[in-house]
């Protein structure tokens, strides 16, 4: 087990030293990144003395040396804009991002959990066709109509909620319905085909022969072989939510990591970018981490290899 | 497909396609079809997008970019314009039609691109392991670490707005799902008794992939590309709907929806009915994509 | 033979399954009955209906595909056909418990074995978490697992399948059982292994006074374990006689079928002989008698008409060639 944390370890550090590479290269696709940190009409003059400034007129790989060592002390140079320290404004943004990405996540958990488990016990009846209906087109939404569904309803013609903003629960509702949408739909069909899978194995039918009623099998016994394979799944819908959280933010104006990185990409203040992109690689990675940690946790047959 | 079934015995399985040519392909295509509700709700679907998409300037009953602006904002089914007009007095109706031409070849072309590329990469990876493999699978997993969408307005942010430039974009960062699909499909082929005999008996290499590796792959990369295309439309819609993407004037969904939303509270018709268009789209997609899979590929059902 | 009272009746049972196909007959009036502390074996090829009797008789058929057409199981002289879902799980794990072919997949894989083997006895027991443990360790060293106060806390991958098929038997014996079902509990196990287990059931078998109804398709494990043999085809029962008259007078020419293809180390000269052609499907099922087509004796009446199942001397046959022998049974055809 501790040999297998080491290497999982080693892992994550390879990935995030070549996140930051890609980091630096994505900024370098145009070609000259000196015209990305300034307006479109700056004058010629300006444009080559902020390329010395900013030192892009030197060799690449001394930019790219330079670069790396910064960004592994935390210095990704500062917000154009603001002259911020660039990590220190992205990393402010953090808790309200969180709170909005594990209040969907929670609250699709609880949402698609039962349906899932439910559809496949109940399965071919009017009740599961009725989820699956739910689910593919939970899949089709996109999230940020949603929202804008969602802000038209509750907020402009009920005026139950606000249309956004950040601060308060009530500020949190619609974004973070809004979020989860799309998990719920992948996680309701996910569970519903696992529990499928695991409803037909030998050792139901086992436990069955013990005399175990059916409501213990299902949220005891078949739920955490179900479990396993869901929390792999979740891992990899963190950077779907991530990902999904930029945009939801933007639509709701939620002050979180998105919504800066948004109004930095529009005024192309790309030091709080890059701090922005690769915190966001960071997170995804090391939560990536820890579940597969808990993965081999939860799953006997790895965690005594 | 019942023929993968014999896959283990040491005969290539694609080859029998051709032994069983009782029935013309396209007729038990119909057949299957016709005996799955979602299937055919999906093709028809995709039916009307290619058709909106294709012959768009002959059906839409206006000029997408025509503004008159004595009729803008007039709700839906006034005046000949049947979903309305919007800020500038264009009907919204004929500005969805022409939309839908962005998100077909937003589509087709990623798909392409990012099938070509990833397939390739995925092949290289699979058959010759070694180093090959070992760089591309770290360029996957590091391009795994960030969320796909934010991959790709960064990089459309990077290179500048633009049809061309949102499909560059999403191929950058949707090659690796072929990558992973296509090398671990490679693998597990790799060890099956045909090639193995092929190799013993020396067969080129090149011959062995593409006359036995690549025919095999072309069901998962169909039944991927099937799912993979809503990805990729509602992945535009969203970056064109941030401000990056399709430009206005130029019609897009997401475009739409951008300018409609600062008259959320005066006029509904402009947010509901892009929204409704990429919906209706995407789940097409996803309703044959789901039926392909399942009838190409039901060992892959359920995920 | 009636040596003492009935414990299980299986009278006339049905049990379809419904299928893309349409419904199929997977068992079609099978009788049997197995007596206290007797043990009856049941003896077919795979697809014969075997294990559809027995997952009958546990009411664990997989619902809603397949289902009870028609017939009777009474356990205990109590019917337990239509018995509600919550009576039946009163019964399972308690007085009827049953063993799998499958020991490595017929245990959890992510629940300690102590875990599993608690259930029964919280089902059916008041006993606490202590006294649970303490039977559940006693239990699994009397079917001979070592170091039974560490397995129990073990997972199922951490044991071998021999291991597991013990661990399976503790868990059907907690609750002292009246009836255990063992279907195929030895085809999945190592020849040495299934000795042991074999032996191993027939101790518990002496110990607890219990009855055993055994499903396998190998005469060998018949020979060591039963009192009396049923033979199953297609879905239907061809022979049933005490476990001496099939071994030494066979009638059914399937049954000499099963014999013949048995490898026999006494008698070394006779080449292995194997019954040609496989079992019907249950939706394929010809018109006349359903072994005809494999029968080396079949005449032009059992092309024409099913045989129905005749009394002899000393066992029931079904098979025309002992109609001139013998009556037909008519309390079996009702």
């Amino acid at each position: 087990m501790l040999d297998y944390l080491i290497k999982r370890m080693g892992q994550v550090i390879v990935v995030l030293f070549l996140a930051l590479t890609t980091v630096f290269f994505i900024i370098r696709l145009s070609g000259d990144p000196t015209a990305l940190f300034l307006p479109p009409d700056a004058p010629r003059e300006q444009l080559e003395e902020f390329r010395k400034t900013l030192g892009f007129d030197r060799p690449l790989y001394v930019q790219y040396t330079e670069f790396i060592m910064n960004a592994v002390q935390g210095d990704f140079g500062n917000s154009l804009r603001t002259r911020e320290d660039a990590l220190q404004m992205v990393l402010d943004r953090i808790p309200a991002t969180f709170q909005l990405a594990f209040t969907s996540l929670g609250l699709s958990l609880l949402i698609a959990l039962p349906i899932g488990i439910l559809s496949a016990y109940k399965r071919n009846t009017l009740l599961d066709q009725t989820g699956v209906a739910f689910t593919v087109l939970g899949q089709a939404l996109p999230s940020f109509w949603l929202g804008l569904i969602l802000i038209y309803l509750f907020a402009v013609q009920l005026k139950w909620l606000p249309t956004g903003g950040g601060g308060s629960l009530i500020h949190l509702i619609l974004p973070a319905m809004t979020l989860a949408a799309y998990s719920v739909a992948r996680f309701a069909r996910f569970t519903r085909s696992t529990m499928l899978d695991v409803l037909r194995k030998d050792y139901i039918r086992t436990a069955k022969a013990s005399g175990v009623p059916t409501y213990k099998i299902l949220s005891v016994y078949a739920l955490k072989n179900t479990l396993i394979p869901i929390i792999t799944l979740v891992a990899l819908d963190l950077g779907v939510l991530l990902g999904g959280a930029v945009i939801v933010e933007a639509v709701f104006s939620w002050p979180g990591m998105g919504r800066l990185l948004m109004q930095s990409l529009l005024n192309r203040d790309f030091p709080v970018v890059m701090a922005g992109v690769f915190l966001i690689a960071f997170i995804y990675s090391v939560m990536n981490f820890v579940v597969d940690v808990l993965y081999a946790y939860v799953n006997p047959q790895i965690r005594f290899k | 497909m019942n023929q993968t079934t014999i896959t283990s015995t040491g005969v290539n399985p694609h080859p029998v396609n051709m032994l069983r040519k009782r029935e013309p392909k396209w007729q038990s295509f119909l057949r299957r079809l016709l005996k799955s509700p979602t299937g055919i709700i999906g093709f028809l679907i995709i039916l009307g997008v290619l058709f909106l998409g294709l012959c768009g300037p002959w059906v839409a009953p206006y000029d997408p970019n025509q503004a008159e602006l004595s009729k803008k904002l007039l709700p839906p089914l006034s005046d000949g314009h049947w979903l309305g007009t919007d800020q500038l007095g264009r009907d919204i109706f004929s500005r969805l039609i022409h939309g839908s031409s962005v998100s077909l070849i937003i589509g087709s072309c990623t798909v392409l691109f990012a099938g070509l590329i990833g397939t390739t990469l995925g092949l290289i990876a699979g058959y010759f392991r070694g180093w090959a493999d070992i760089i591309i699978m770290r360029i996957v997993d590091v391009k795994l670490s960030f969320p796909f969408v934010l991959l790709v307005l960064v990089i459309n942010a990077v290179m500048g707005a633009g049809l061309q430039n949102i499909i560059i974009s999403l191929v950058f960062a949707g090659w690796i799902i072929y990558a992973r699909v296509v090398r671990s499909e490679v693998l597990a082929l790799r060890e099956k008794e045909f090639i193995l005999s092929c190799i013993a008996t020396g067969v080129p290499r090149w011959e062995i992939i593409l006359r036995h590796i690549v025919p095999n792959l072309f069901t998962p990369i169909i039944v991927l590309s099937s799912l993979q295309i809503a990805t990729y439309i509602i992945a535009e819609a969203s970056i064109s709907f941030l401000g990056f993407g399709v430009q206005p004037p130029q019609p897009a969904w997401g475009n739409m929806l951008s300018e409609g939303k600062d008259y959320i509270f005066s006029a509904w018709w402009l947010i509901t009915f892009p929204g409704i268009a990429i919906v209706i789209t995407a789940l097409g997609v996803n309703l044959f994509g789901d039926w392909l899979r399942d009838v190409l590929d039901p060992e892959l059902k359920g995920n | 033979m009636g040596k003492e009272s009935p414990l299980l009746e299986v009278k006339q049972l049905q049990t379809h399954i419904k299928t893309a196909g349409g419904v199929v007959k997977a068992v079609n009036g099978v009788d049997l009955t197995v007596y206290a502390g007797e043990t009856l074996g049941i003896v077919g090829e795979s697809g014969c209906g075997k294990s559809v009797t027995s997952l009958s008789v546990m009411g664990l058929l997989p619902k809603p595909m397949a289902y009870v057409e028609r017939g009777h199981i009474l356990f205990d002289g109590r019917d337990i056909t239509e018995l509600p879902e919550k009576e039946m799980r009163k019964l399972r794990g308690n007085e009827i418990s049953m063993i799998f072919q499958e020991p490595m997949t017929s245990l959890n894989p992510v629940f300690t074995i102590g875990q599993q083997l608690s259930e029964p006895l919280r089902q059916h027991t008041s006993l606490n978490k202590k006294q649970i443990r303490t039977k559940i360790i006693e239990m699994l060293r009397s079917v001979g697992i070592p170091r039974a106060e560490q397995i129990i806390d073990e997972y199922p991958h951490q044991l071998s399948g021999g291991m597991r098929q013990r661990a399976m038997i503790s868990l059907a014996m907690l609750c002292e059982p009246k009836l255990l079902i063992a279907d195929e509990p030895t085809t999945a196990l190592d020849v040495t292994i299934q000795a042991q287990i074999l032996q191993l059931m027939r101790e518990i078998k002496q110990e607890k006074k219990m009855s055993i109804l055994l499903i396998t398709h190998d005469l060998g494990v018949v020979a060591e374990m039963c009192d009396r043999v049923v033979v199953m085809y297609a879905g239907q029962v061809v022979e049933n006689a005490d476990v001496r008259t099939i071994f030494n007078s066979p009638k059914h020419p399937y049954t000499r079928g099963l014999l013949a293809s048995m490898p026999n180390s006494n008698e070394r000269k006779g080449e292995l002989k194997s019954i040609p052609g496989s079992v019907p499907r249950p939706d394929e099922l010809p018109q006349g008698c359903t072994f005809a087509p494999r029968c080396p004796q079949a005449v032009e009446k059992c092309w024409q008409e099913r045989p129905p199942l005749l009394s002899l001397t000393h066992q029931f046959c079904r098979c025309w060639l002992y109609t001139h022998e013998h009556q037909e049974v008519a309390a079996h055809a009702t």
